[in-house]
């Protein structure tokens, strides 16, 4: 009986495990994104100095009064750093949900008429796929010129195709299911059946890719930014890593506060969202 | 070797064994499942022996607990979730708590196991030879040549044909009943002494199923084993049952031999089972007895007898205690029923209806709603990666039928006749290759719209049929507002109106489907096809997927609602005894095609097609000896592949009395043999005779 019992609790421990680390990555992604926000909805509250303002004299070093010193405008740099989370943060979100909106109508419909329209969008999605994408996001930007919204478009018109190859092979299953073929028995349009039966239930699966595409979106906004091809006028971690590397900041001490932090924000609010949409993915993902 | 040479020299075997080497002894076993939401008491209290080379048939409806005290001997249930106590005796071993290692060396050699779905128990990217020769390597040493050889000699022993050229195949090149035969070939590698059957006839066609019990019946013999046969189906068993448990809620409710079980039941609930089945032999009655209500989960430790809700003879003290098996009979017969000495052999718990009139004419009923002339479906079949069309599924080919006003036409047919098609291009979800169908004189439009509402669909499991998604409310209400029949108030209105005509309480249309049981749904599923007031009905098997004691409940609710609305029905199902319950008239389908079309009772009395009476032979009886093995005709092989029908009659390759170079060259065609009964047979209607 004790053997018996303890190889019981023993089984029940591992299956715990297993289902732990998901959840723990997603609570540290959670706390991570949680953070960031507040500081971008508070940056105002937070942000000791105006970040547009020349507060004091260009390429202080940190003190007490400017934590993370001056850049070369004398412009107070933790002060950006928080304002620039609101641009890189908005940017970031707006661009995947643009991704996800036109990936969901694509995966949608290629999904549920998969024979000619469906094969035709799809080679369409496998075109963008193959795409070289940091040169065309590059030539797109420089195109369009330099803009939030622009911004925002040419990355959402750029990952829209992961989300909806997912989308896509979740539909085709959802087609063939009984309660679809029976509301189409019933005399349902198709318009019907799609919005009703099929939209609905690709929702979770929306979700997991949506957070993806907003951690992509982050570092390719960071990108954009910090090759100048940012909106001039609103400011984000990458258009700062973007002045500081054309200040020389990249080969002075300054690194250590101009260049540094930007860059690890950037990498701790695209990892935020990537763990948790690693967590979702795990509880969301149908099972093979 | 006949049957009745086959029971006369098993007995005395068993009894030079002696009645206490008992085989399986199980002694109080008790299975619970510790959920993370619920603690589930599969199986309680139950103890039962199986003596050497007896037939054993536990039966009960999904959920009784039948397999998993099965699963529990195999010692197949990991705890956690399963924790197991009482006492499991395999010949006076104790299997409870016995280390992994040594019950893997009685799994496959001691005791073997054959489940349902063969195809998903079987290994697909394994050679079947191999997967049968791995236990043999495994528990006997066997060489790899040594195992091939036995593994061929075994499937040829199942009557798998031409085994050695078949034993390198993979499960997939086999059919359904050639899968299940090498499921019991490899049951058989060891010689075990116990086979454990867990359903091995439901996922297959009845003609493949009485293969499938003549054969265990056959290597029971000759192999000197015990089984133990679990099935939710008190027919399959009747014929080669020595002994019977019937299980409800996770406890034996009565056990005996199986002739006392059948003939002399002293459980409310066995009988019920019994009488909730329609049966070929006896007339049909207007409705068929139910048992109300549904299964049972059992959570909480029971108080009292757990049939007590649904049972008839439920009164005083039932509610109070639990009964315990007792003896009322010879043989051990044991009942666990207090009011069990109220029963008698003759004694009528479940009451049915009269016996209905005859239905002998075809053309009495209303005028004609559904009118298919010349209907064919043809689906391509595309393959490899040139993806050539490199032939057509010819899934329904050249179908005539008419359903009238107030009547049910009945649709029979083995799996893949096309009588699933034949329902799906009613309701415009396939488009016919050719051939029209007209609905009250308009013929179906693909399009979607309003037209659409005259003919709806019941789909065989309701579960699936529904998204998961939606309250049953708006799950019913979605055909009003599909065709937008109705504003908002009316809908709710008729909604609330259909709740009731299908027996649901009013609040049922704010839950969701998953929170009623089978039976339920197929009544939400019910509701959904009656709201947009249809012509027609098409029922494509609406009971295959439900419990036995609620299928009555399914089918007694669309014959009142036929009688209520004088709607048309298209019931279409593979169980003969559902469609002669419930029809006016029958078709019979075989490989696109309808073989004969007759009356109900003209049917089922006198069957002129060879396949009809092939396929009225295979059902079972429930009830032991009603039908001797020695005078029926059985079918051999499967159907063959609808892309390539055989030439001439399409039955020839099956047909007992097909007539060399008349059957395999010339196509009979559906003829009117006599009033109102159509057959496609040569030796029904010879050729010369044939009236164009």
């Amino acid at each position: 009986m004790t053997v018996a019992d303890s190889r019981e609790r023993a089984a029940r421990r591992t299956a715990r495990r297993r289902s732990r680390i998901p959840t723990l990555f997603g609570l540290a992604g959670g706390l991570i994104v949680g953070i960031l926000v507040c500081g971008a909805v508070f940056a105002p509250w937070l942000a000791p100095y105006d970040p547009t303002e020349r507060v004091a004299r260009p390429f202080l070093f940190p003190s007490s009064e400017h934590l993370l010193g001056t850049n070369d405008i004398g412009q107070d740099l933790l002060s950006e750093m928080i304002f620039g989370a609101r641009v890189s943060l908005t940017i970031g979100i707006v661009a995947a949900a643009v991704a996800l909106l036109i990936g969901t109508t694509v995966g949608v419909v290629a999904g549920y008429y998969p024979k000619r329209l469906g094969s035709a969008m799809m080679r369409g999605v496998d075109v963008i796929l193959i795409l070289p994408f940091l040169p065309l996001l590059i030539v797109l930007a420089a195109y369009l010129g330099r803009s939030l919204l622009n911004t925002i478009l040419v990355i959402g018109v750029l990952i829209w195709a992961e989300p909806a190859r997912i989308i896509r092979s979740q539909v085709l299953s959802l087609r063939s299911r009984e309660y679809v073929l029976a509301a189409r028995s019933m005399g349902a349009p198709d318009r019907w059946t799609i919005l009703r039966h099929i939209v609905p239930r690709t929702g979770l699966l929306a979700t997991g890719s949506f957070v993806r595409a907003v951690s992509n979106a982050i570092l390719l906004e960071a990108a954009l930014s910090f090759l100048g091809l940012g909106d001039p006028i609103q400011k984000s971690w990458g258009s700062t890593l973007f002045w500081a590397q054309s200040r020389g900041a990249f080969l002075t001490p300054a690194w250590k506060w101009w260049v540094l932090p930007p860059g690890l924000l950037i990498m701790l609010a695209s990892l935020g969202f990537a763990l948790i949409a690693f967590s979702l993915e795990e509880r969301i993902n149908p099972r093979l | 070797m006949t049957t009745a040479a086959a029971v006369g020299s098993r007995k005395p075997w068993r009894d030079a064994a002696g009645i206490d080497a008992n085989l399986l002894d199980i002694e109080n076993l008790a299975v619970r499942f510790e959920l993370p939401t619920e603690t589930i008491r599969a199986v309680s209290g139950v103890s039962l022996t199986v003596a050497p080379s007896e037939t054993f048939a536990l039966v009960g409806e999904s959920g009784s607990g039948k397999s998993v005290s099965m699963l529990s001997v195999m010692g197949l249930l990991p705890a956690p979730p399963a924790f197991v106590s009482g006492s499991i005796r395999l010949e006076g071993r104790e299997i409870i708590g016995m280390p992994a290692r040594e019950l893997k060396r009685i799994r496959g050699r001691d005791v073997a196991m054959v489940f349902q779905e063969p195809m998903s128990s079987l290994n697909p990217v394994h050679r079947v030879g191999r997967q049968i020769g791995e236990s043999l390597r495994i528990h006997r040493g066997f060489t790899k040549a040594a195992a091939r050889r036995r593994a061929i000699e075994l499937l040829d022993r199942v009557g798998i044909p031409s085994a050695p050229s078949r034993v390198d195949d993979y499960p997939h090149e086999f059919s359904g009943g050639m899968r299940q035969r090498a499921m019991i070939a490899m049951a058989l590698a060891c010689e075990p002494k116990l086979l454990i059957a867990d359903e091995p006839t439901t996922a297959l066609d009845v003609t493949v199923q009485a293969q499938i019990v003549d054969l265990v019946r056959e290597v029971q013999d000759e192999y000197r084993l015990a089984v133990v046969w679990i099935t939710h189906d008190l027919g399959v068993v009747a014929e080669i049952a020595d002994r019977v448990a019937v299980m409800y809620a996770g406890r034996i409710a009565e056990t005996g031999s199986a002739h006392a079980i059948y003939r002399s039941t002293r459980h409310p609930y066995t009988s019920g089972l019994l009488r909730s089945i329609p049966r070929l032999d006896r007339p049909v009655t207007t409705r068929l007895a139910e048992i109300p209500g549904s299964p049972l989960r059992v959570a909480e430790e029971l108080r009292g007898c757990p049939f007590d809700a649904r049972c008839p003879l439920a009164g005083e003290g039932c509610s109070e205690a639990l009964p315990e098996l007792e003896d009322v009979g010879a043989d051990r017969h044991g009942s666990a029923c207090i009011h069990h000495h109220e029963m008698s052999d003759s004694s009528d718990l479940w009451s049915e209806g009269s016996v209905t009139g005859e239905q002998t004419m075809s053309g009495e009923g209303g005028d004609v709603v559904v009118s298919i002339r010349g209907l064919r479906v043809h689906f391509p079949v595309v393959r490899g990666l040139r993806r050539s069309g490199s032939g057509v599924i010819r899934a329904v080919d050249g179908v005539d039928l008419d359903v009238r006003r107030g009547r049910t036409l009945g649709v029979v047919g083995e799996s893949g006749c096309g009588k699933t098609t034949l329902g799906r291009a009613l309701v415009a979800l396939v488009r016919p290759t050719e051939g029209t169908i007209d609905i009250e004189g308009n013929p179906i439009d693909h399009r979607s719209g309003r037209h659409r509402r005259v003919v709806q669909m019941i789909f065989q499991d309701p579960f699936s049929a529904m998204n998961p998604g939606m309250r049953v409310g708006d799950v019913i209400a979605e055909p009003l507002r599909i065709h937008r029949l109705g504003t908002p108030e009316e809908i709710r209105e008729r909604v609330s109106e259909l709740l009731a005509q299908v027996g649901l309480p009013t609040d049922a249309g704010r839950r969701h489907p998953h929170e009623f049981s089978g039976g339920q749904r197929q009544r939400i599923a019910v509701a959904r096809a009656l709201a947009a007031d249809p012509e027609v009905i098409v029922c494509d098997e609406p009971v295959s997927s439900l419990d036995v004691s609620v299928q009555a409940q399914v089918v007694n609710l669309l014959a009142d609602i036929q009688a209520a609305t004088g709607m048309a029905l298209v019931f279409i199902a593979h169980d003969l005894a559902v469609v002669r319950h419930v029809s006016h008239e029958v078709a019979v389908m075989y490989l696109g095609e309808i073989v004969e079309r007759a009356p109900r009772d003209q049917l089922y009395r006198e069957p002129l097609h060879p396949y009809t009476k092939a396929l009225l032979a295979a059902v079972p009886a429930p009830e032991p000896g009603v039908l001797d093995a020695g005078t029926r005709t059985r079918l051999v092989g499967d159907l063959p592949s609808p892309e390539d029908p055989p030439a001439g009659c399409r039955f020839h390759t099956r047909c007992p009395v097909a007539v060399e170079g008349l059957c395999s060259t010339i196509e009979p065609a559906l003829t009117e043999a006599a009033p109102g009964r159509w057959v496609s047979c040569h030796l029904v209607n010879p050729p010369g005779q044939q009236r164009p």
